[in-house]
């Protein structure tokens, strides 16, 4: 190289002709990187990784699910609308499971929902710069909890008061509106966070344009901006719900563990992450029907929170289209 | 161009454009450039924003690499080879054909720093400290900043981060300096100083500076190349002279409408 | 339509006024609302509070200051020893010996077994803190009623003992030490295996990838959908393929470790890595993506090759960022249960992990496991091993935020 250098200088000395000249042409000339293309194959597999977790999933929900389904006595059909999960005689319908996911999933967002967007257009449209920087790091680190910190909060804190308001004799000691609550509590700060982020996404003229027509703060907020910025906030509560179904921590401690198909939130039942948790949690015998059956519910899961997430995303990129 | 032949030797062409055009994707951005500039001479490349003078400058180095959707047609040759054939490693060719930007891009770094990193990527192998002296000698700026070269670089002012910048690319060794509105963020007596720097150093490299600033393309430049754009937007070349002359005696009414102020 | 507007200034002002209170009245709707939040933060904080402390009752069979002058706690394991010696019965001294032999046990052995056997030291009954601050004469009045035998005495769950003491099936007596160990070993191999790759691919989609090209497009959206998936099915995941299909592995087998399944270390640190891989990976796309483009510019124009201009310029710009967003990924793995659960993590154990291919607890795992249980007394020490666990988040937090504010001012 260093012999190269003083060439080109001595070149440079003897002035530049428009002929192809051999050295410089030597050095134009592309060579191969061999360090360049490994590191770039390198972290292109570092990416890719991220698609072989992906089929990993889909691999092995899809193979146990198989082998499930395979099992003498069950069947896709039941297995999707039987109502009744005992695993010990053979039934395994899933119905019950789902429904106390719905129940849990519904109370969650029926105070998330609420909650959290009243919040988002507090911090967005009212709140003063001192108040935010108060409210926004408390939401943070509600948001930062781990999840069976919040189970043990619904058994020490949010069942004990719903006993205590609704009576002992009406509310069982796991129930799944003490879960549900608790849930909405922790999925709280995620919907504020989302929404926030829509309503503040909404161009400054489109609520100037609202006060320069004599609308008052609420008006413009609500219908003006809140409008302008409902896909995000779709988005938001799709996201909620997701979260909600996934969530197997404060279930598992607070809702009960025994598939049980009731429509009284006030009752104990199992939900799906529930179910997954306590059985895994066990002594499991491998290939076993029960073993097998975590995975079917597993890839119900995982269908049912993709979804939701694809659908949440496509609206998030939708909004930004409009506004970014 | 006819107005060159006759004032100019031939054979002292340090790179030539000949009929390029630059697309974005679908949209034209500069149509059917043919430009050679001289060895060893400051070429300015001025017009209104938006004529795609400075895509110009970026695709006599290869910058415009960067932007997928950026196509070329034609050839820039330097030395006579077509710096856009595939066999030709664009590294090397911006290694050879250096660039300074528009706002000063010091890497956060000392000073010092700043103009070791490229040569050592290059494989520069000899006296660091005597090429780190060499090189801000050359850019005037090595009374100002000799006994502060462990300084982080983003304490110097506008115009002395400028001067680092050049430095820097002189430290690498380039035949031509591209210079993409060099002054545009800098207060006059900044630019004054790069003016004469570039004076100074068009002795030893070819120097192309795009510039909005007319004054500065008649103050400090040899040649200048006017464009401007169409009506679907695409930059053309309308003139192309040595400075004095352009300037003094412009060939074309849109040349002379630019020029006097009389433009849009 | 026409006579509904209305503009006599009587009324009109009267509508305006009506306007104003209901937005008044709303603002303050939003605000309650946002409150909440922060309640709901106050409440949980005292409630876990409120169960680490307070008053207990307490029998015990001997007392333990006829045992030894000094307290029992700070004598040393020779002294101990002797206690034990004379104050055991032959046949459970034996029994004792059977498990493992005096001479062989360290001191915090012989002091869990001086309590247990000797001492017999048991908490009958607990009082929560507030309980214990605004209901003494409550609480005495039921302890001299239903415990007329023990002790009153304020106990704070929450101790250095607490700290350093392992698994017991006695609340008293048990600890977070090995669920502590567990979690630090798990979090190591979590970065370990998760940080190098999670940075490589953000590099990768953020400097190499074209997004003309449809499988750059499906790593992103992959990666995307990857971080809603529900923690619960990574740890089926890691069940599926780290503790059983690559048993051999993660047990240690095929490197010549004696051990039994797959359920170790090194399978929960490999699946919680996968879990935290897209978090780890938008976040470092995020710092990558925040270093200026004039600073490339810079560099390529120097004749540097892409890799040049990302080791010395952009990687060094965007660490903090990476750092910092990293630090808040592992506070999520800092916490995870369900994976946790799903790949094996014991919950009863009372030896320290000793490396990648130990079984293990972690601390979310064990407060999971005291939580459920029936005895009060677990909830004591569950809502301590709470305290334990948010104030490492906390720290971990903060120091992310250091970094941040530092990083912050360094650029200004």
């Amino acid at each position: 190289m260093e012999s190269q250098i003083t060439k080109t200088k001595q070149f440079t000395k003897g002035g530049l002709k428009p002929v192809t000249d051999d050295i410089l042409l030597l050095r134009i000339k592309k060579h191969p990187r061999m360090k360049e293309f490994f590191i770039q194959a390198l972290l292109f597999f570092c990416g890719a990784l991220s698609i072989f977790t992906t089929l990993g999933i889909v691999y092995e929900l899809g193979k146990e699910s198989l082998l499930f389904f395979r099992t003498p006595g069950v069947e896709i059909v039941e297995f999707l609308t039987g109502k009744v999960w005992q695993p010990a005689i053979g039934s395994f319908g899933v119905l019950p499971l789902v429904n106390a996911t719905l129940m849990t999933t519904f109370f969650a967002m029926l105070v998330s929902l609420p909650l959290g967007l009243s919040a988002a257009i507090y911090l967005s449209e009212y709140a003063s710069q001192k108040i935010r920087s108060i409210v926004k790091p408390a939401l943070e680190i509600l948001a930062g909890i781990p999840t069976v910190v919040y189970g043990y909060f619904a058994l020490t804190f949010m069942t004990p008061l719903l006993r205590g308001i609704l009576g002992e004799d009406q509310v069982q000691i796991y129930n799944t509106l003490s879960a549900g609550l608790t849930m909405g509590l922790m999925i709280l700060p995620l919907i504020s966070s989302m929404s926030e982020d829509a309503l503040s996404a909404v161009p400054k003229s489109l609520r100037e344009a609202a006060y320069g027509l004599g609308a008052t703060k609420l008006e413009t907020s609500i219908k003006v901006v809140l409008p302008a910025a409902l896909s995000g906030i779709i988005a938001a509560f799709i996201i909620g719900i997701s979260r909600a179904i996934g969530e197997t921590m404060i279930v598992a401690i607070a809702a009960g563990s025994g598939p049980a198909l009731t429509l009284n939130p006030l009752k104990a039942a199992e939900t799906m992450t529930g179910y997954i948790a306590r059985i895994s949690g066990g002594d499991l015998a491998y290939d076993t029907p029960d073993y097998n059956s975590i995975f079917a519910i597993g890839l119900l899961l995982f269908m049912i929170t993709l979804f939701l997430n694809i659908i949440s995303r496509l609206l998030v990129h939708r909004f930004r289209e409009v506004y970014e | 161009m006819t107005a060159l032949t006759s004032t100019s030797d031939n054979n002292s062409f340090a790179i030539e454009a000949r009929n390029v055009h630059l697309h974005y994707g679908s949209f034209r951005a500069v149509k059917d450039v043919n430009l050679q500039i001289k060895a060893r001479k400051i070429t300015a490349i001025i017009g209104p924003s938006g004529c795609g003078k400075s895509t110009v400058l970026r695709a006599f180095n290869r910058m415009n690499d960067f932007v997928p959707s950026f196509k070329m047609e034609g050839e820039i040759l330097f030395h006579g080879k077509n710096i856009y054939d595939p066999d030709v490693d664009p590294v090397q060719i911006r290694q050879m054909i250096g660039m300074v930007f528009q706002k000063p891009n010091p890497f956060p770094k000392s000073i010092y720093e700043n103009i070791a990193w490229g040569a050592r990527v290059n494989g520069f192998k000899g006296n660091m400290d005597d090429l780190v002296e060499e090189s801000l000698q050359k850019a005037a700026l090595w009374e100002e900043v000799k006994d502060n070269l462990k300084k982080n670089a983003l304490t110097l002012s506008g115009g002395q981060q400028q001067r680092l910048c050049i430095a820097r690319t002189i430290a690498v060794r380039p035949e031509i300096i591209l210079m993409d509105e060099p002054c545009s963020a800098l207060d006059p007596i900044a630019t004054l100083k790069i003016e004469e720097l570039m004076r100074d150093l068009s002795s030893s490299y070819t120097i192309i500076i795009v510039t909005h600033n007319m004054q500065q393309a008649a103050r400090a430049s040899d040649y200048t190349a006017f464009f401007t754009m169409e009506e679907d937007r695409a930059g053309v070349m309308v003139e192309y002279d040595i400075t004095s002359h352009l300037f003094v005696n412009p060939k074309k009414k849109q040349t002379e409408d630019y020029i006097s102020g009389r433009y849009g | 339509m026409k006579n509904n507007f209305n503009f006599s200034p009587a009324s009109g002002l009267e509508v305006l006024k009506r306007r104003h209170r209901i937005g008044a009245i709303w603002k303050s709707i939003f605000f309650l609302a946002t409150a909440v939040g922060i309640l709901a933060l106050i409440v949980l904080v005292s409630t876990i509070v409120n169960q680490s402390f307070g008053y207990v009752a307490v029998e015990s069979k001997v007392d333990p200051a006829t045992l030894s002058e000094k307290p029992l706690e700070s004598l040393e394991a020779e002294e101990l020893r002797e206690i034990l010696q004379a104050n055991l019965s032959k046949l459970l001294l034996r029994r004792a010996e059977k498990q493992k032999l005096l001479e062989d046990r360290g001191k915090e052995d012989l002091y869990n077994l001086l309590m247990d056997q000797v001492v017999d030291y048991k908490i009958v009954k607990s009082w929560s803190l507030s309980a214990s601050l605004f209901q003494k004469d409550r609480i005495l009045a039921e302890k001299a009623q239903r415990y007329p035998n023990a002790k009153l005495e304020f106990k704070a769950w929450l101790n250095p003992g607490f700290l350093e003491r392992t698994m017991s099936s006695r609340p008293e007596l048990a600890g977070v030490r090995t669920a502590l160990k567990g979690s630090l070993l798990l979090i190591f191999t979590t970065i370990i295996s998760a940080l190098p790759v999670g940075i490589g691919a953000a590099i990768y989609l953020e400097e190499y990838a074209h997004k003309d090209h449809w499988y750059n497009r499906a790593i992103q959206t992959n990666i995307e959908n990857l971080a809603g998936v529900p923690s619960i099915v990574y740890g089926i995941l890691g069940l599926a393929i780290f503790v059983r299909t690559l048993g051999a592995f993660t047990s240690g087998a095929a490197f010549g470790i004696p051990a039994e399944t797959g359920r170790t270390i090194l399978s929960a640190g490999l699946t919680m890595g996968l879990l935290i891989l897209p978090i780890i990976i938008i976040n470092a796309q995020e710092a990558i993506r925040a270093v200026p483009i004039s600073l490339r510019q810079a560099a390529f124009g120097l004749g540097a090759t892409r890799w040049q201009v990302i080791w010395s310029h952009v990687l060094p710009q965007a660490m903090p960022g990476i750092l910092t967003g990293t630090i808040l990924a592992i506070s999520r793995a800092i916490g995870e249960t369900a994976p946790l659960i799903l790949v094996g993590a014991s919950t009863f154990i009372t030896s320290d992990p000793t490396g990648l291919f130990s079984s293990f607890t972690a601390l979310p795992i064990q407060i999971f496991n005291w939580t459920t249980r029936p005895q009060d007394t677990f909830r004591n020490i569950a809502g301590a091993a709470i305290i334990v666990l948010m104030v490492a988040l906390l720290s971990l937090n903060a120091f992310a935020i250091i970094i941040r504010n530092r990083y912050k001012k360094k650029t200004i």
